[in-house]
Order: structure tokens, then sequence, then C-alpha cells
């Protein structure tokens, strides 16, 4: 979870990624203070106006809250938390699967060959 | 509100006849970090060195603050030439009191702190550093000054990749919400991250100005890409 910024994406949208990975693995916990935008944006070495973007589409999207005495702190609504999770990791199947069917692998072939891979990396 | 920088018609001729900068018309407003790109001999440093008043205009105004270039500008603009001034005989210590004693604005306890993060001894006399290292130390006193407009000529061509991290860290954790930096380099690729806005600058005339995550959007291309086709040869 690195700040790997090299794609050629918008910058601010690859770290609204970032930011909800974060958020989603617990790195930030539910409820938990923000860093501050200046803070993130030197430690990604991005320009504190694209962080601050950042942070507003995700106080758009709910998962993070501003609290009038606190500061950026994340959502408590774990459910919310919960429910982005999966989406994401929804999507990351999704992907994984096209991928799959473009190297030529069915659904069937494409579970099982998972399920070996799983057992001897066990 | 007013432009922290307006250029209009901005005009200036060589010798030679041909303008190095033509009508030139160039905004930045306040609390950005504005990236000046261009080939080279498309004139950018000529832009500068106006915007600083070591080059008087053939035609058109330049304004910092509202003011034309002079005392009160000087006050107010911080400026990294591409070429260092600094005297060889003096320590980098009595480059500090140097600056300190030129600016009203200058933090001496910053720039102690940048030096020690970047291992140069306040002892050492300019002579006895490397290129590098005499870049490194002219770019803290620069950036060493609380000023309102920070123009950066080529910050970071001559330093290695760790100290290039470190220094564009800098320019962020420096940054105030009401200063503005203008940073001219072929580097794109290292500085494209930390920027609000690029402005490409072709045969003396501003050719675009836009938004870096707007260029990614709309061209699908980093800067840096989007830059090699813009100015391919």
């Amino acid at each position: 979870m690195a700040w790997e910024l090299n794609n050629d994406r918008p910058i601010y949208a690859q770290i609204v990624e970032i930011l909800q990975l974060r958020i989603i693995s617990g790195f930030y916990p539910a409820g938990e203070k923000l860093p501050s935008v200046r803070e993130l944006a030197a430690e990604a070495g991005v320009n504190p106006n694209t962080m601050q973007k950042a942070f507003m589409e995700l106080e758009r999207s709910g998962l993070i809250v501003t609290m009038r005495t606190s500061g950026r702190v994340v959502t408590e609504d774990e459910s919310m938390i919960r429910e982005i999770k999966e989406t994401i990791a929804i999507a990351e199947i999704e992907n994984f699967f096209k991928k799959m069917r473009e190297i030529g692998f069915s659904q069937e072939q494409t579970l099982e060959l998972a399920k070996n891979v799983y057992k001897e990396e066990k | 509100m007013s432009a922290l920088v307006e250029c209009v018609g901005l005009t200036k001729c060589y010798l030679n006849g041909v303008p190095a900068v033509a009508n030139l018309n160039l905004k930045i407003e306040k609390g950005h970090i504005v990236g000046l790109l261009g080939p080279n001999g498309s004139g950018k440093t000529t832009l500068i060195k106006m915007i600083n008043g070591l080059l008087r205009p053939t035609e058109g105004v330049v304004l910092v603050n509202g003011f034309e270039p002079g005392v009160e500008t000087k006050k107010c603009v911080s400026y990294l030439p591409e070429r260092t001034y600094l005297e060889a005989q003096r320590t980098v210590g009595d480059m500090l009191d140097f600056f300190a004693d030129f600016y009203e604005d200058f933090q001496k306890d910053r720039a102690l702190d940048m030096l020690t993060a970047l291992n140069i001894n306040p002892k050492a006399r300019m002579k006895t550093l490397s290129k590098g290292t005499k870049e490194k130390v002219q770019l803290i006193l620069v950036m060493s000054r609380d000023a309102d407009l920070f123009i950066l000529d080529e910050p970071i061509a001559g330093v290695d990749p760790a100290a290039r991290d470190y220094i564009i860290r800098t320019i962020i954790s420096n940054y105030n919400p009401e200063a503005s930096v203008i940073i001219c380099t072929h580097l794109i690729s290292d500085i494209e991250n930390i920027l609000d806005d690029v402005v490409f600058i072709k045969q003396g005339q501003i050719v675009l100005q836009m938004q870096v995550d707007d260029i990614r959007e709309k061209h699908g291309k980093t800067v840096d890409a989007y830059f090699r086709e813009v100015f391919a040869c």
C-alpha cells in the first residue's frame, strides 16, 4: 500500500484508491483520526491540493467524516466499510476471470487451477 | 481575486531581433505549484528573468502582487537561478548569514535543519563542495525564505535521486496555501505529482495552461508523455 503513483490516470483518483484500500484493510481503523492533508501529501510526494481533492471525494462517498473538533476521521459505519470491501473484491475477481478467459481458461478450469495453486502455496 | 503573477502582452527581444518571449499572457494564482515546461530555447528562462526583474521587457507588463518588478517584489520573490552565484571562498554558514542579512523573511533554523538532513557541514567552504551539493545549498537558501512566490529554475537537475525526493518533500512541506511555486525543469516525471498546473511554452508563447489531472483525464497520458507528444521533434 505504498504510494505508487506511476500510471497515467489522474493522480487524485489513484490516491482515492490507495486511501480506500488503507481504510478497508484496517490500516486506518473505523473511527480513527486520519493524518493531516499536508502530512499525507508529503508522504506520498504529491501536491497538497491533490490530496485535498482525494479527501473530498472520500468524504462525498461517506468513508471519511469531518468532525468539527478532531479533524477528519474514518467512518464508524463498519457495515459500509464491509460493503465497499466486498465491491472491490468482486471487481478484482471479475477482472481475474476476464484475464483468465483471455488466456483461454473457462470458469471451471480457472477455479480448478486456483484450488491447485492454493494447495501448493499452503 | 487578483493573480499573484500577471503577464500581459509580455515581449522580450534580444539584439538579434528575434523575440525570445512574444506577446505572452499568463496568470498564476496564489497557492499553486506550477510547472513551466518547454523545449530548449522556448523562452522559459527569459520569462523567469523578467518576472524577477533581471531583464526588462521590450514591451508589455509583468506584475507580481500588483507591483512591477523592483524592491517590493524582490522582498517577496525567492529565486533559484539556473547557475549558482555563491562565493567560492566563503563557507556554507557565511551564506546563511548573508541571506539572513539580505532577506527579512529568511528562516535560518529551517536552513540549518535542511543542511543537517542532507548531511552538509555548515563549516565547509563552497569551493570544496561537489556540483550537486552546491546546488543543494543554493536550493536550501532559496526554500528557507517565507516568500510569496518561489521561482525555481532547474532545481533538481544536478542532484541525486534520493536528494531529489527530499527536495520535493521539502517543497511540499514548506508549502503555504498563500504562496506559489513556479518550477522550470526538463525532469517532468520527477515533479509532475506535485504540480497543480502545467504551462507549456513554445517559441516564447504559452500554448497550454492546464491542471495536471485534467491532462491525464483528457488525454489519458502523464504530463511527461503528453509533453513528448506536443513537442515531438
